[in-house]
């Protein structure tokens, strides 16, 4: 894809990522003044589960460039858009993760200490966030050329982890019958599938090369 | 998520046709500020309508109230079966102020229409061998979904001790804010036990039995570590996956939502006295 394309694809994915945001605001500042209800009967729920699930859904979308990258490599101009949505996908997570601080805990150490000991969904979101923040703070490329490529994409393998923690903060959050993070569950099945499937196909692929350099 | 969709419908208790004459209750509680109507009907857990919160909402209107009729069965000198309409004549209807708190830590406050349930007991005569009781639900694949995803064996069960349900406070409600239960909220008739967690407060009952041994209670049987039989509010038992000490208010602003639990929902006053000697942390 030509240069021009990418910008336009770039300023593209900015709004597109910083439009929710823009709406929470929106909402926020209407449930302040003439609409009590802009957020719902439970405001504090309605903003929880908002950033939560952008924040997975990001997080799932800057997994699967990749794969999708490899599959089909005429996409491969995809790669430059990994970096500024994995950087949104923890913008998202910061965000969650100042709901909980303010309309969960109120500020108090205590109540977060008291919910990160004794409640396993709580301590798996943090582990997620925890994974996300060297990521994000080695996301430059000087980082990439102090640290070598190899020990980067070492560390950037993180990126997988924090999802599956992050998934499963989100089943352990819910309460029993509720079947809402399956969709996202299913969809980063694929994209962990989609890995070692694209690996193979390579490694066969170039089976299939020697073979016909063999005749 | 909550709120999402469910605004069409937008009743207010001044619109409704129907309206349900209450006297004042001196079991009433002052000085609080009413959860506003859209709310109390547009954020519900009734699953037989669907797990999310908007979906009694969106699904109740199904619900035909009438006929409705209320068995009574068990440990009682005659079993019989009472009409709505008897019961909704045999007291003068009160209005009583509660707060009502939910197992997810959230809240509300409720002015409901009814009388306690202990009016009816005292009508159903039960007999000293009666230790509990048990409210069993509506469960009907024609007025409700049913969902099988909610994980729930249909019907609904709840249950009391007989001193419990014997409290002034324990309610048979028919009503709120002046009008009759809206079909999400319990209709026609439910219970409302103010000191217990909402789940405890069945819905749209049917049958009333009378036992020897504590009942089978919906939740209790699902999760036993969740949720205990007695479930009364208590800040200082946590809920196994969040914290009891706080609730959020419903259809409070967003930054004044968090307040702190009190415990037994601020009735202990009036209902300590039911547990004396018993542990709360153990028997939750």
């Amino acid at each position: 894809m030509r240069q021009r394309g990418i910008v336009g694809l770039k300023v593209f994915a900015h709004a597109a990522c910083l439009a929710p945001v823009a709406w929470l605001l929106w909402r926020l500042y209407l449930s302040a003044t003439t609409d009590p209800i802009a957020l719902g009967p439970d405001p504090t729920h309605t903003v929880t589960f908002f950033t939560g699930r952008g924040t997975l859904r990001l997080l799932v979308i800057t997994l699967a460039i990749t794969p999708v990258r490899k599959l089909i490599p005429k996409l491969g101009w995809l790669a430059r858009f990994r970096r500024m949505l994995g950087l949104y996908a923890f913008f998202y997570a910061c965000l969650h993760l100042m709901t909980y601080v303010w309309l969960y805990a109120g500020f108090s150490w205590a109540a977060m200490v008291d919910d990160i000991s004794q409640r396993r969904f709580i301590t798996a979101g943090l582990a997620a966030w925890l994974m996300l923040l060297p990521l994000a703070l080695t996301s430059t490329s000087w980082s990439i050329r102090k640290m070598g490529g190899k020990n980067w994409n070492r560390l950037h393998k993180l990126a997988y982890a924090a999802a599956i923690a992050g998934v499963i903060h989100y089943w352990w959050g819910v309460k029993t019958g509720v079947r809402t993070p399956l969709t996202i569950t299913i969809v980063l099945g694929i994209v962990l599938a989609a890995r070692p499937l694209v690996a193979m196909k390579k490694r066969r692929s170039a089976i299939g090369v020697q073979r016909t350099v063999k005749t | 998520m909550a709120g999402e969709g469910g605004r069409l419908m937008h009743p207010s208790p001044v619109d409704a046709a129907e309206t349900l004459a209450t006297v004042p209750s001196r079991y009433s509680t002052p000085g609080l500020k009413l959860t506003p109507f859209y709310d109390i009907t547009h954020y519900n857990n009734f699953y037989e309508f669907g797990v999310q919160k908007g979906d009694p909402a969106a699904n109740a209107w199904r619900l035909k109230t009438r006929p409705w009729s209320v068995k009574i069965e068990g440990e009682v000198k005659k079993e019989q079966t009472f009409d709505i309409d008897t019961l909704l004549k045999l007291r003068p209807m009160e209005q009583r102020v509660y707060r009502f708190r939910c197992v997810e830590a959230w809240s509300m406050v409720i002015p409901w229409a009814g009388y306690s349930l202990s009016e009816l007991i005292n009508e159903c005569q039960p007999k000293p061998s009666a230790k509990y009781v048990q409210f069993i639900s509506l469960a009907d694949s024609k007025d409700e979904l049913l969902p099988w995803n909610a994980g729930i064996s249909w019907p609904y069960k709840e249950g009391l001790r007989m001193d419990e349900a014997m409290h002034p406070l324990t309610l048979l409600a028919f009503g709120l804010y002046g009008q009759p239960l809206p079909n999400q909220d319990g209709a026609p008739v439910r219970i409302v036990v103010p000191w217990k967690y909402g789940f405890k407060s069945a819905k749209s009952i049917v049958k009333i039995r009378f036992v020897k041994h504590q009942p089978e209670t919906t939740w209790n049987d699902m999760a036993p570590g969740e949720y205990g039989f007695y479930s009364n509010v208590n800040p200082n038992r946590d809920h196994p996956r969040w914290s009891q000490k706080t609730e959020r208010v419903i259809g409070a602003p967003i930054w004044k939502q968090l307040q702190p639990t009190l415990m037994f929902n601020g009735y202990g006053d009036q209902v300590a006295s039911l547990y004396k000697g018993m542990n709360l942390i153990r028997d939750y």
